[in-house]
C-alpha cells in the first residue's frame, strides 16, 4: 500500500512540476483561440503563425455552422476568430455577435477578388474576410453508379439503398431536398418545408449515414456510391481516387462563401487581425487552398495553382454550372422551423 | 465529539454543483422565453410525446432491454463458471474480466468500428471465405453488439461477487439430501444470486439507455437514441429547453427503474430468511 | 468431465470476444497501411505522428492535470465530509447520503448538461467560460461521492474508544483526529483517491459538456477523431491507453489484494 501511495505521490509531483514549468514557459505568450471547420487549413500554417508572432494558438474545429453558432451563442465558450459561412455570418451580425474588423490592420485584404466583396451577408465589408468558397453537389463513384448523374433525384433511388451519404448539417440537407422538389433553398413557405421534411424521412432508409468530414475517407475507400459533398472535398477525393466524379445537379444548388470573423468579446483583437492578415498572405493562402482543395477567393493564390485545378469544374465551376445556384439567407424569422424539421428528420426512422 | 461541520464544505459544494444545476434543468424544462418575458409552459414536455420522439424513447428503452437480456444470458453462466470449484481459486481470471471495464469505453467502441466497417476485419474474413459481406456497421446489430461488449463486465462482476460470497455448505446440504444440479441451481443458486443479478441489470440498463457514443460511432450519424437527441439539442440545435425536458424525462425513467429494482431487491431479502 | 470442457470452451469464447477487438487494435497500430483490412508491414510511424501532434500532448496534459487535481481536492473535501456525515444524526445523515447518491445514479449525460447549464448561467457574473476550470469543477463534483462512499465503511469500523481515550489524555480534537482517526481510515482514503483518479481519467460524457474554448482531454480527442472514421493514430493512442491502464491496474490490484483480499466492486 505504501508503494502505491508513493507512486501516486510521484505522479502528482510530476504533474505539478510540469504544470509549473508549462505555466512559466507560456505565461508571457498571448493566446489566440481559433474556431474553424475540421480539415480546413494547410499543414504547418498554424505553427508558422505561432512562431512568427509568438502567439499561442488554441485551435478547435466544428463540423457544422449550427454547432459553431450554438457553442458561441450559448455563451459558454470564448473564441477570438471563427470561420463560419455566409448565412451564419449574416445571422451573427444581426445578433451582434461579431466585432468590426479594423481593415488597416489587414492590408492583405487587397488580394481578395472583388467578386467576393460587398456580398449581401456583409454588405459594407465590415465584419468578414472571405476564406474559401464553393458549391454543394453529388460526389459519386463511377464504378458503382452506371447511369448519368445530373439530378438530386438519384439520391432517392432505391437502387442505391445504404450506399448514399448525406451531410450531417441541417441547412445543407434540407436544401438538397428543397432543390430536388424544385423549391428555393431559402423557402419561407411552411408547406414546402414540410414536403422537404417528408422527402428526407422517405429517403432515410436509403441513407448509410449522415456524415461530416469522414465522407472523404468513406468515398475514397469505396464504402458508398453517392455522397452529398462540399465542392472542395470533391477536389481532394478525386485526387485520391480517380473513380470519383463530382456534379452540380441541374436543379441547382447552394453556392457559399466561408469567411473569417472576429467574435465580440475577444480579449486579443490585435492578434485576431494579425491572424486574418496572415491567412491572406499569398503564400499562406496558396498553401491552404492547395492542401484542402477548396476554391480560393484570393487572386494571387489562384495564380499559383496548378492549371489542372483551375480547369476542374468542381473547384472553379462555369457560369453555366452556377446558373441555378442560390446563396443561403439567414432566415432568422423561420430558422426555428428549420431546426425543428431537422430534429424530426434525425429522430425519424 | 460533534464534528458535523466537517461536512459543511461538501454541503456547500453539493448545493452549488448538484442542486442548483438540477433546478436550472427544471427551470429550462418548464419555461419558454417570449417577447413578454419568461413564462411557465408544458410545451417541451408535451413535445416529447409526439410520435416521432416517443418512438426514439421507446427504441432506446427497447435496445437497452435487449442488451440487458443478452448480457444476462451470456454473463450469468460466466459468473457461475468463474465462481465454481474449478476456477474459484483463480484470481487472475476474475481480473481478466475487470480489465476491459477499465479501458476507456471510447476505445472499446472504436475497436469495433475497425471490425465491423466495410473493408474491416470481419468483412475481410467473409471475403476470404467467399461469403457475402455483412455490412454490419451502421445497423441495429452493430449498436447492440457495441452495448453488449461494453457492458457485459458490469453484469458478470456483481453476480460473480455474490456467488463467491455464497455459503457453499447450503449447496452441499442440498446435494446430500439428494437434489440434482438443476434443482440446486433453480432452488438455491439462482435465488441467492438475485441481488447480484439485480445490480447487474441496473448497471447494464442505465448506461445502455443513456448512451450516445455507441449509437453515434457504431450506428452512424443517422442513428438517434435518446442520448443523441439530448446531445443534438444542446450541441447542434441549441434548443436547451427541449434538451432539458428530455433529460428530465430520462432522469425520471432512471429513478423509476431504480425504485422498481430496489423494491424487488428488498422483497427478495425479506423473503430470503424463509 | 464433458461439463468441464464445455465450461472451459465457453470461458475461452467469452475472453476471445472481450479481447479480440483490443488485440486487433493493438496489432493494427503497427500496420503500415491506413486501412484496417490489410497488413502491409510493421511500422512505428503512427506513434511518431501521434507524439508530433501538439493537440494530443495538450489533451494528455489536460487529462492528467484534471485527474490529479480533481482527485486530490475531492479526496480532501470528501474525507472531511465523510467524517462530518458520520457524526450526523440519523435523519440528517439519510438526507445527505441520498443527496450523495444522486450524482452516482444520475445518468452522466444529465449530470453533464445540468453542469453545463450552471456554468453558462454563471459566466455572466463570474466571467469564467467553459474550459479547463469548469471541467475541473465538474470532475471534483462527480468524484466526491465516490470518495465518501469509500471512506464511510472504514469510519463505521472505527473504535471510538481510542479517540475518546486520546481526548481524556489531553489531546486536542484536531490532534486526535490527525493521529488516531486519519491513520485508521487511511486505506479508505487511498482507495477513494485512486478511484477518483481513474474515474476522472476515464470520463468522457461529463467533460464533453463542461469544456470548451479549445480545451479537450484525451477522451474528447479520441471521440472527435473516431467520429470521422478509422484512423491509425487513434489505434496508436488506444494502445498506449490500454497498456497504461493494464500497468496501473496491476499495481492497484497488488495493493488491494495485500490490503484486503476480497475483490472491490465498482460502484458505477
Amino acid at each position: 500500500m505504501k508503494k502505491a501511495f508513493k507512486i501516486f505521490g510521484l505522479v502528482i509531483m510530476a504533474v505539478i512540476v510540469v504544470s509549473v514549468f508549462a505555466g512559466c514557459g507560456s505565461a508571457p505568450k498571448a493566446q489566440l483561440k481559433v474556431y474553424n471547420w475540421g480539415d480546413y487549413i494547410g499543414e504547418g500554417v498554424i505553427e508558422e503563425f505561432e512562431k512568427r508572432y509568438n502567439i499561442d494558438v488554441i485551435y478547435e474545429t466544428f463540423a457544422t455552422n449550427e454547432e459553431m453558432y450554438v457553442k458561441i451563442k450559448g455563451g459558454g465558450a470564448d473564441y477570438d476568430v471563427a470561420i463560419p459561412s455566409d448565412y451564419m455570418i449574416e445571422r451573427m451580425i444581426k445578433e451582434d455577435m461579431l466585432e468590426k474588423i479594423d481593415f488597416s490592420n489587414v492590408p492583405n485584404y487587397k488580394y481578395i477578388d472583388e467578386r467576393f466583396k460587398n456580398l449581401p451577408y456583409d454588405p459594407n465589408n465590415e465584419y468578414s474576410v472571405p476564406y474559401m468558397w464553393g458549391t454543394v453537389g453529388i460526389l459519386y463513384n463511377k464504378k458503382m453508379v452506371d447511369e448519368p448523374v445530373d439530378s438530386w433525384k438519384i439520391l432517392w433511388n432505391e437502387k442505391y439503398k445504404k450506399q448514399i451519404l448525406m451531410l450531417d448539417s441541417s441547412r445543407d440537407s434540407i436544401g438538397v431536398a428543397l432543390k430536388m422538389l424544385g423549391y428555393s433553398l431559402n423557402t419561407r413557405n411552411m408547406d414546402e418545408l414540410e414536403q422537404a421534411k417528408e422527402a428526407l424521412i422517405r429517403q432515410k432508409p436509403l441513407v448509410l449515414s449522415y456524415v461530416g468530414d469522414e465522407v472523404k475517407d468513406m468515398m475514397i475507400s469505396g464504402q458508398a456510391a453517392l455522397a452529398v459533398v462540399w465542392s472542395g472535398d470533391a477536389v481532394y477525393t478525386k485526387r485520391e481516387n480517380p473513380d470519383l466524379d463530382f456534379v452540380i445537379p441541374k436543379e441547382g444548388s447552394n453556392m457559399w462563401v466561408d469567411a473569417m470573423v472576429i467574435l465580440k468579446g475577444t480579449k486579443n483583437k490585435k492578434a485576431a487581425e494579425q491572424f486574418i492578415n496572415f491567412m491572406c498572405e499569398p503564400e499562406i493562402a496558396f498553401r491552404n487552398t492547395d492542401y484542402i482543395g477548396y476554391s480560393t477567393p484570393h487572386t494571387e493564390a489562384k495564380k499559383m495553382l496548378d492549371p489542372e485545378v483551375l480547369n476542374d469544374r468542381a473547384a472553379y465551376p462555369t457560369e453555366e454550372d452556377l446558373k441555378n445556384c442560390e446563396v443561403f439567407e439567414a432566415l432568422s424569422d423561420v430558422i426555428k422551423e428549420y431546426d425543428r424539421v431537422w430534429t424530426e428528420v434525425k429522430a425519424a426512422r | 465529539m460533534r464534528r458535523t461541520y466537517y461536512a459543511y464544505p461538501y454541503l456547500v459544494w453539493m448545493a452549488i454543483f448538484i442542486v442548483v444545476p438540477l433546478f436550472l434543468l427544471l427551470f429550462y424544462t418548464f419555461t419558454v422565453t417570449t417577447e413578454e418575458g419568461i413564462r411557465f409552459t408544458l410545451q417541451h414536455i408535451n413535445r416529447i410525446w409526439e410520435p416521432i420522439y416517443l418512438t426514439v424513447l421507446l427504441r432506446s428503452i427497447l435496445l437497452a432491454l435487449i442488451c440487458t437480456v443478452i448480457c444476462l444470458l451470456i454473463g450469468y453462466p460466466v459468473a457461475l463458471i468463474l465462481s465454481g470449484k474449478e476456477y474459484s481459486q483463480n484470481k487472475i481470471l476474475a481480473l481478466l474480466f475487470v480489465i476491459p471495464m477499465w479501458i476507456n469505453f471510447l476505445v472499446r467502441t472504436y475497436a469495433w468500428m475497425n471490425l465491423l466497417g466495410k473493408n474491416g476485419v470481419i468483412d475481410m474474413v467473409m471475403n476470404f471465405l467467399h461469403l457475402p459481406s455483412l455490412q454490419l456497421l451502421y445497423t441495429d446489430y452493430a449498436v447492440v453488439l457495441g452495448m453488449v461488449y461494453n457492458f457485459l463486465p458490469f453484469m458478470v462482476l456483481p453476480i460473480y461477487s455474490v456467488l463467491t460470497k455464497m455459503d457453499k455448505s447450503i449447496i452441499e446440504a442440498a446435494q446430500d439430501l439428494g437434489a440434482d444440479y438443476i434443482t440446486v441451481l433453480k432452488r438455491i443458486i439462482v435465488p441467492l444470486s438475485m441481488p447480484g443479478v439485480i445490480s447487474g441489470i441496473t448497471m447494464v440498463f442505465m448506461p445502455a439507455v443513456t448512451t450516445f457514443i455507441i449509437s453515434r460511432l457504431l450506428g452512424g450519424g443517422q442513428y438517434i437514441l435518446i442520448g443523441n437527441l439530448i446531445e443534438q439539442q444542446f450541441i447542434v440545435v441549441g434548443d436547451w429547453h427541449f434538451g432539458s425536458a428530455i433529460s428530465f424525462v430520462l432522469t425520471i425513467i432512471i429513478l423509476i427503474t431504480m425504485g422498481i429494482m430496489r423494491k424487488y431487491d428488498k422483497d427478495y431479502e425479506g423473503g430470503a430468511i424463509w | 468431465m464433458v461439463g468441464r470442457v464445455i465450461k472451459r470452451i465457453y470461458l475461452y469464447l467469452i475472453f476471445l470476444f472481450l479481447y479480440a477487438p483490443i488485440v486487433l487494435l493493438v496489432v493494427y497500430s503497427f500496420n503500415e497501411s491506413r486501412s484496417m483490412g490489410r497488413w502491409r508491414g510493421f511500422t512505428l510511424k503512427w506513434y511518431a505522428e501521434l507524439f508530433k501532434d501538439t493537440e494530443v500532448l495538450r489533451a494528455l496534459y489536460n487529462t492528467l492535470a484534471v485527474a490529479v487535481l480533481s482527485a486530490v481536492i475531492a479526496t480532501v473535501i470528501g474525507t472531511a465530509a465523510a467524517i462530518g456525515i458520520h457524526e450526523m444524526g440519523r435523519i440528517k445523515k439519510a438526507i445527505v447520503m441520498n443527496l450523495t447518491y444522486l450524482p452516482v445514479i444520475n445518468p452522466d449525460i444529465v449530470t453533464g448538461v445540468s453542469l453545463m447549464l450552471l456554468f453558462v448561467f454563471t459566466k455572466s457574473f463570474t466571467g469564467i467560460g467553459l474550459g479547463f476550470f469548469t471541467m475541473l469543477l465538474a470532475h471534483i463534483t462527480f468524484n466526491i461521492p465516490y470518495v465518501i462512499l469509500s471512506v464511510m465503511p472504514k469510519l463505521k469500523q472505527l473504535d471510538r474508544h481510542i479517540y475518546e481515550a486520546a481526548l481524556d489524555l489531553g489531546a486536542t480534537p484536531f490532534y486526535a483526529l490527525r493521529k488516531i482517526i486519519i491513520p485508521q481510515i487511511m486505506p479508505g482514503i487511498v482507495t477513494g483517491l485512486l478511484l477518483a483518479f481513474t474515474l476522472s481519467i476515464d470520463d468522457f460524457v461529463i467533460s464533453f459538456f463542461t469544456t470548451g474554448s479549445g480545451v479537450s482531454n484525451i477522451a474528447i480527442y479520441v471521440y472527435s477523431m473516431a467520429r470521422r472514421g478509422i484512423n491509425p493514430k487513434i489505434n496508436a493512442l488506444s494502445t498506449i491507453m490500454f497498456v497504461t491502464v493494464l500497468a496501473l491496474l496491476l499495481i492497484v490490484n497488488k495493493r488491494v489484494s495485500k490490503d484486503n483480499p476480497k475483490p472491490k466492486e465498482d460502484m458505477r
